[in-house]
């Protein structure tokens, strides 16, 4: 894939405002996110993880500071067709299948696919998500885990070059985001895509990135951004090593200082 | 299924107990015809009069229908307008109220000097008093929304026509077509109160007539045949709503919460 952009974060700021209070959600955020990279979020409830989400797939405009892809900026990025964003709720539309809201998004973002290619590929996906059989059941026939992965297998089914997950496995029981998580990688690995990935669990931060950015509470800002090291595959051996639970350690004791509001004093 | 049945012949059990105390009670009480009538005897005023009254009844299903259908274009328009602009939503908002508030039906023999006689005041009546609540309705629909839906759809870069066939609109059929119940019963009344005051067809004209010359028959056969028409368009209703709203139904159908 050669669309895959470097994104660079400058100095955003982004702030609410309804009647009257000013709401800052992010605080002069500079971070990176290299093309073709897997990059966590991690931070406490309301510290501006969606927020940043919904900036950098351009839905939100930025209060202040920059977003660039490659060379351009934010607004004149086309980035139409080229974010798959999972958002935090699974927002299916409940007059359309598991079927059809999977087809959504190549019928807006890959208009030359024909109809039935796109129902194939999003059949597929389903399959992959083990929702092979309920292909034509309406959202609210589905439980909440399984409206999740609907909404996963809709990002995923267009193919897009950056993918945007909003704690996309928060639903699932730990076997399904077990499996969901090899998907995942694997998708990535075989594409090259960018993936932004939002999570509250630590350990899965690790286990999949290659980048993680902790934020502080509110006002949001990056508290630390580091690399992951290990290599890949990322096994079970690895989950059970001292490096790997001595970085989770590391990344809770910073967010713990940060909820504390010790982050400024340590 | 069972339940079903038993649903339906209850409600059949109801109107059929409904006519005969009607007619047991015109019958004890020796009420005379020119006061009420009992079924049987307006029963038999339909089958004499059925050719007069389907004559009349034509003029009066066009007057609902096209008052139905130009209330029904006009206050989407206008509910369009105002769920996407702020300040048309602002500047229209209290003229809405105001003419919701209004008895349209006090109008009626305003617009019998403006239009004349005839078809046009009915229409123009019917339209006016289904306006409403098909504007307020629709405009509450579309501004219901889930914003965060809309986002999504930006994220993936549709464009606004996308977002309002493929979103906006079907999420706001509910509303819709509960305004349009509202409307059609709505239409029917400002149909026949137009054909009162400015028209010499229609069942409305048949009513009034009836009822100066003392045929309290000829009335309620005239009330009834009207009424057998309302409940046709009401149905016509339902049966778009189904054919749109399939989704819906299938909500419906699932265990309620006790
Ligand atoms: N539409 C909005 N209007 C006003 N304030 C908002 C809005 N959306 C978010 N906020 C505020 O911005 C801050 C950041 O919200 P955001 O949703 O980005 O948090 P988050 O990090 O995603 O939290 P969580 O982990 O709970 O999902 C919060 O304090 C929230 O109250
Ligand atoms: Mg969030």
């Amino acid at each position: 894939m050669t669309d895959v952009p470097n994104i660079k974060i400058d100095h955003l700021t982004v702030q609410y405002r309804s009647k009257g209070s000013i709401v800052t959600a992010l605080q002069d955020v500079t971070v990176d996110i290299p093309r073709r990279s897997f990059v966590s979020v991690v931070g406490p409830s309301g510290c501006g993880k969606t927020t940043l989400l919904k900036v950098l797939s351009g839905v939100l405009k930025p209060t202040s500071g920059d977003v660039t892809f490659d060379d351009q900026k934010l607004g004149e990025a086309r980035l139409s067709g080229r974010v798959g964003y999972v958002f935090q709720r699974p927002l299916l539309l409940p007059w359309r299948t598991a079927l059809e809201n999977v087809a959504l998004t190549s019928e807006i973002a890959r208009k030359q696919m024909s109809a039935e290619t796109r129902l194939a590929e999003a059949k597929r996906w389903l399959g992959l998500a083990g929702l092979a059989g309920f292909e034509n059941k309406l959202p609210h026939e589905l439980s909440g885990g399984m409206q999740q992965r609907v909404s996963l297998c809709r990002a995923l089914a267009f193919n897009p070059p950056i993918l945007m997950m909003d704690e996309p496995f928060a639903a699932l029981d730990e076997i399904t985001r077990e499996s969901m998580q090899e998907e995942l990688l694997r998708l990535w690995q075989a594409t090259e895509s960018s993936v932004i990935f939002i999570t509250h669990s630590i350990s899965e931060a690790v286990l999949l990135s290659e980048r993680i950015i902790i934020m502080t509470a509110r006002p949001g800002k990056v508290e630390e951004v580091l690399d992951v090291p290990f290599p890949r595959p990322r096994g079970e051996e690895l989950r059970a090593s001292a490096p790997f639970n001595e970085l989770v350690q590391y990344i809770r004791h910073k967010l713990r200082q940060s909820q504390l509001g010790l982050a400024g004093a340590a | 299924m069972i339940k079903a049945i038993s649903r339906v012949s209850s409600q059949i059990a109801v109107f059929v107990l409904f006519f005969v105390a009607w007619e047991v009670a015109v019958d004890l009480l020796h009420i005379k015809p020119v006061i009420l009538p009992s079924p049987t005897q307006i029963f038999e005023s339909i089958i004499k009069n059925w050719p007069y009254l389907m004559k009349h009844s034509g003029p009066t299903a066009f007057a609902i229908g096209a008052g139905f259908l130009f209330a029904a274009i006009a206050g989407f328009i206008i509910a369009v307008g105002i769920a996407y602009s702020r300040w048309i939503s602002e500047v229209t908002y209290p003229f809405l109220v105001a003419a919701q508030v209004l008895p349209k039906i006090a109008l009626a023999p305003l617009f019998l000097i403006w239009f004349g006689f005839g078809v046009t005041p009915k229409v123009v009546i019917a339209a006016l008093i289904a306006f409403f609540p098909i504007v307020i309705n629709t405009a509450r629909g579309l501004q219901s929304v889930d914003v965060e839906l809309i986002q999504y759809m930006k994220s993936l870069g549709a464009n606004w026509m996308e977002i309002f066939f493929k979103i906006s609109l079907p999420w706001s059929l509910p509303y819709i077509f509960a305004s349009f119940k509202i409307a059609i019963t709505l239409a029917v009344v400002g149909a026949v109160v137009g054909e009162f005051v400015a028209s010499d067809t229609g069942l409305g004209y048949v009513i009034s007539y009836a009822n100066i010359s003392l045929d309290t028959e000829l009335m309620f056969a005239g009330i009834f045949v009207l009424s057998a028409i309302g409940v046709l368009f009401f149905l016509a209703v339902v049966l778009a709503e189904h054919m749109m709203m399939k989704w819906q139904a299938a909500i419906e159908e699932t265990p309620q919460t006790a």
